[in-house]
């Protein structure tokens, strides 16, 4: 099992510097030239010349690579072109609010799908079965935003229940998630993030349970006259290392895709920040808050991993 | 031995290149080591001796049957002679013709005269298929018009007993296990092949369906000058129908002979296992114990000396440092007998050698 | 696939043994998908709404850009709006028939590029294995590093909005997805014996990928990119919705979404209609595909 961890972190590596290679790219295809934005309109060419030597963009691609992989490591992700701000600072702070609610989401989605999952395995073809799918096919196929919208028009205009956007009065300053008057902002993102990780999962976990039901092992419980609930703790505990799997690849999949939701709720997480970056073509801050998500996806993925080989028997022992 | 002076009188035909005499194909040190990858940086760290050295030869017309454990390298030795996968070391002699070589004859004219026929499994067939068109595609792609391929694969299916109308345009998964076996057989076929290579081609079917494709199989050899090399773990079925036995152990040959020769007077210890493994018509004579205890050692650390001895009745001192050779197994007549056993050479040091050659 | 080739084979059957009838793969799974009444309806759904998208111009009852200050944000059925106005007075029935042109495009068209881009990837990579393999596979191991939707901000934020960029970010976004299933696929295939028993006739690699190889291969890969069609509509409309597709007076729902977003107060109604457009469209396909899996999963 060492082994395979080892091999598990070593193989990681690769990905991280591809991680990076295509977040360089990512300015190389923004079209323009970085340069120009620099430059004060009566500039000669001259001027641009010594600046270009100044940031090393006179350099070789590769050379530049280098460069500017050799920032990153130190934790420099460059300036922000709107406020001249370190982008590092910028999407840490942003980067904790988002981890936080898509954390809750996740947690929140996985006890969920695996209760209505384990339901709607056990009562087959049945009523609860189909209205738990449906459900199911509802939140795979909603898109996000737009669920957003629809809470916000739902809870925040016709029944004024909770507020729509932003995470109250002193912004994330003094947020508590222990309070109402805070956590009240934060109810209609989590739901709005909740929900399509709840339908993938409810899926995945409703195919896994009604699979191992139908094994010969399950049939021998059966015959040695297990009941029929110690029956699904057995199917259940067979399928955790797929759950876990599934469970760490919608984390990364909300940390990395709650952009559209922040936007709607003005939540100041990484997706707000983003959204921010590309309205107004801030590439600089585009690139460092895109790094920062996926390295985070890539480690989710690493640790799930590991977790996994700790909980299946069969990785375990190998 | 008259049966096999027949089969080589036989061979008389327009296709031979060789004459009677040169056997059909002579195979000269094969050899194929699989890498094993392991640890951090998957680096090639041993490897697996599947094939290690073995020289053999078939006559014209002959069945040599092939036996041993799984795992002995019966399967890579024969996707070694169709050239499926790519051999470490040795020569492929087809009716006097060196293949593959600059001067011999090209991969082409072998895949026209070597032609395998797969375990019955549900993956020798292409699902999406009509199986019409699955005995035609070896012929399609040796040129053959789409009219005269169907033709031919048409024919064929008659020949191996299915009726064209009726399962021509039906899929593998709307066959039984022998109508699959048969389209296998048919599809070799349709290259109008010399030699065919039967890899437990009967293995998988039940009793009486296996009867009735070894009959076809008898028939096919005869009507079309065939000659067979037979694989299978199945000692009855490779008795009922080979000239030849050759048997393996761990990727080398142990032992080869005329069949009633090695059924009845075998000298390998590990033939004599094999044999004893049989199950006995007279329920008085079958034994409890198995003769062969344990599995075989790895093919990736082979025991030093004879390979067998870990696991011999009769192993001493000689057997763990000196591994026994077979002898010439190319240059001597197809009735002989031989054994990579030192109880059966002469002064090998092993207590029961024979004191001379026999 | 098996059909056409089969087709050249074929002749009527009329021999008296022939009791058996005999169906192509195809067929069989049209004669399962024949009682699947849902997949039918959504197929019924999703024709109706291509059908309504192509003929937009027909249909639509009014100029989809023509804007009037005096008729803004009003409600479903105000006079002949039949679903409202938006916030620019423009007929809202008529932005959403045109707007499906162009959302439907973009669930579609990046789907069948990227199966092809990725499929042939994949085949290559599955059929030839060992170098090439890990050369394909690992880089596409790197986008797999990403998040669909963030890889798809990531590249559209960085080529900037318009059609065309939204187009080739959706397909590269969905290469690596089908690249990976075709290329497990390929290597399934590859093992069989009946690749073996094709290559031992002497077969050239080109005419076993297409007898052999391709015709396995492509239905897992069609399932798959049908369950991406509703994943290409929801990103695309996602940078819509962040302006990252196209230019403000063309309809597109995600975009109209967007700029409606404003008015869920004056209008929640008519705020929401193109998100159930949306909606509805990625339920139909996603349930199409479901049937469509079940319908070509039996093999025997």
């Amino acid at each position: 099992m060492w082994l395979y961890a080892a091999r598990r972190i070593v193989l990681t590596i690769p990905i991280l510097l591809g991680v990076t290679i295509i977040c360089f790219a990512l300015v190389q295809i923004a079209p323009g030239d970085p340069i120009q934005n620099l430059l004060s309109p009566t500039s000669s060419a001259a001027d641009a010349a010594r600046l270009r030597a100044a940031y090393g963009l006179d350099q070789p691609l590769p050379i530049q690579y280098f460069i500017w992989l050799g920032r990153v490591l130190v934790g420099n992700l460059g300036t922000s072109i709107a406020n001249n701000m370190p982008v590092a600072g910028e999407v840490m702070h942003a980067f904790s609010n988002t981890v936080v609610i898509a954390l809750i989401s996740v947690a929140l989605a996985f006890v969920l799908s695996m209760f209505f999952g384990v339901i709607a395995a056990c009562r087959s073809g049945q009523l609860a079965d189909k209205l738990i799918t449906a459900v199911a096919v509802f939140g795979i196929s909603v898109p996000p935003f737009w669920l957003a919208v629809t809470l916000v028009i739902v809870f925040a205009v016709n029944l004024s229940l909770l507020p729509a956007t932003g995470m109250g009065a002193n912004g994330s300053g003094n947020f508590s998630y222990f309070q109402w008057t805070s956590l009240k902002f934060a109810v209609m993102p989590i739901t709005a993030l909740a929900l399509p990780p709840l339908g993938i999962m409810t899926r995945t976990t409703r195919s896994a349970i009604a699979e191992i039901l139908n094994q010969d092992f399950i049939q021998t419980l059966r015959a040695k006259g297990l009941s029929e609930a110690s029956v699904v703790v057995h199917a259940i505990r067979n399928i955790m290392p797929q759950a876990i799997a599934m469970l760490g690849l919608q984390l990364g999949y909300l940390i990395g895709g709650s952009v559209l939701v922040e936007t709607v709720f003005t939540w100041p997480g990484t997706g707000y920040l983003l959204n921010k970056a590309v309205q107004t073509r801030d590439i600089p801050l585009l690139q460092g808050t895109i790094l920062v998500l996926a390295t985070a996806f890539v480690l989710i993925n690493l640790f799930v991993d590991l977790m996994q080989s700790l909980i299946d028997p069969r990785i375990k022992r190998s | 031995m008259s049966d096999l002076m027949a089969a080589q009188k036989a061979a008389a035909d327009p296709r031979d290149r060789g004459g009677p005499a040169q056997p059909m194909l002579i195979v000269d040190g094969f050899k194929k080591y699989f890498p094993i990858r392991a640890g951090l940086l998957n680096r090639q760290v041993a490897e697996v001796k599947a094939v290690d050295d073995v020289s053999f030869f078939v006559m014209k017309g002959e069945t040599l049957g092939i036996v041993g454990e799984s795992g002995c390298g019966k399967s890579t030795l024969a996707r070694l002679l169709m050239h499926l996968i790519r051999k470490d070391a040795g020569q492929l002699i087809l009716d006097g013709d060196l293949v593959g070589e600059a001067s011999g004859i090209l991969l082409d004219g072998l895949r026209r005269s070597l032609q395998m026929v797969f375990q019955d499994s549900s993956s020798s067939l292409n699902p999406r298929l009509p199986i019409e068109q699955s005995i035609a595609y070896g012929p399609r792609v040796q040129g053959a018009s789409r009219q005269v391929a169907r033709q031919q694969a048409r024919s064929l299916m008659e020949k191996v007993g299915l009726n064209p109308n009726l399962f021509g345009q039906r899929y593998a998964h709307e066959l039984s296990g022998g109508q699959k076996q048969r389209v296998n057989i048919a599809r070799a076929l349709a290259l109008d092949p010399r030699l065919l290579i039967l890899d437990e081609a009967v293995s998988a079917l039940d009793k009486s369906v296996e009867a009735q494709v070894l009959n076809l199989l008898g028939d096919i050899k005869k009507e079309l000058r065939l000659t067979y090399i037979f694989i299978s773990h199945d000692l009855h079925v490779v008795r009922y129908i080979s000239d030849r036995v050759m048997v393996m152990y761990l990727g080398q040959l142990v032992e080869i002979g005329p069949v009633d020769t090695i059924y009845e007077d075998p000298k390998h210890p590990y033939t004599q296992a094999l044999l004893a493994c049989r199950l006995n018509m007279d329920p008085h004579e079958r034994v409890d114990a198995a003769p062969l205890a344990g599995d075989p050692p790895s093919p990736v650390i082979p025991p030093p000396g004879c390979r067998f001895h870990t696991r011999c009745p009769y192993v001493e001192d000689v057997c763990k440092t000196t591994s026994p050779g077979l002898g010439d197994v190319l240059r001597l007549s197809p009735k002989q007998h031989l054994a990579a056993c030192h109880m059966v050479h002469p002064r090998s040091g092993h207590s029961s050698a024979p004191a001379f050659a026999a | 696939m098996s059909e056409i080739v089969a087709d050249s084979f074929r002749q009527p059957v009329r021999d008296p043994v022939s009791l058996v009838p005999v169906r192509s793969y195809w067929g069989s799974v049209w004669q399962r998908l024949r009682f699947d009444y849902v997949t039918l309806f959504c197929l019924a759904v999703i024709l109706l709404i291509v059908a309504s998208a192509v003929f937009a111009p027909w249909l639509a009852p009014m100029d989809p850009d023509k804007s009037s200050m005096a008729y803004r944000l009003r409600p479903v059925g105000y006079r002949n709006f039949m679903l409202g106005t938006d916030e620019q007075g423009r007929d809202m029935l008529s932005r959403l028939l045109y707007g499906g042109r162009i959302s439907l495009t973009m669930g579609i068209l990046p789907v069948m590029l990227s199966t092809l881009i990725g499929g042939l990837f994949g085949v290559v990579a599955g059929y030839y294995g060992g170098k090439i393999n890990m050369a394909i596979m690992r880089t596409m191991d790197v986008f797999f590093a990403f998040p669909s939707i963030l890889l798809a901000i990531a590249i559209s934020g960085s080529l900037g909005g318009g059609i065309t960029n939204q187009l080739l970010t959706l397909t590269v976004v969905l290469i690596p997805p089908l690249c990976r299933v075709a290329e497990t696929a390929t290597t399934q295939v590859r093992t069989m014996d009946f690749v073996d028993a094709a290559r031992s006739t002497g077969a050239s690699t080109m005419s076993i990928l297409f007898t052999h190889v391709l015709i396995n291969v492509i239905s897992p890969v069609l399932v798959y990119a049908s369950t991406l069609v509703s994943v290409s509509i929801i990103l695309a409309s996602g940078l819509s919705f962040l302006g990252l597709g196209v230019s403000p007076p063309t309809a597109d729902w995600g975009l109209m979404l967007a700029t409606l977003r404003q008015s869920i107060y004056v209008q929640p109604l008519v705020s929401a209609i193109p998100g159930i457009a949306i909606l509805v469209t990625s339920i139909a396909f996603n349930l199409v595909s479901d049937g469509l899996r079940q319908a070509m999963d039996v093999r025997a």
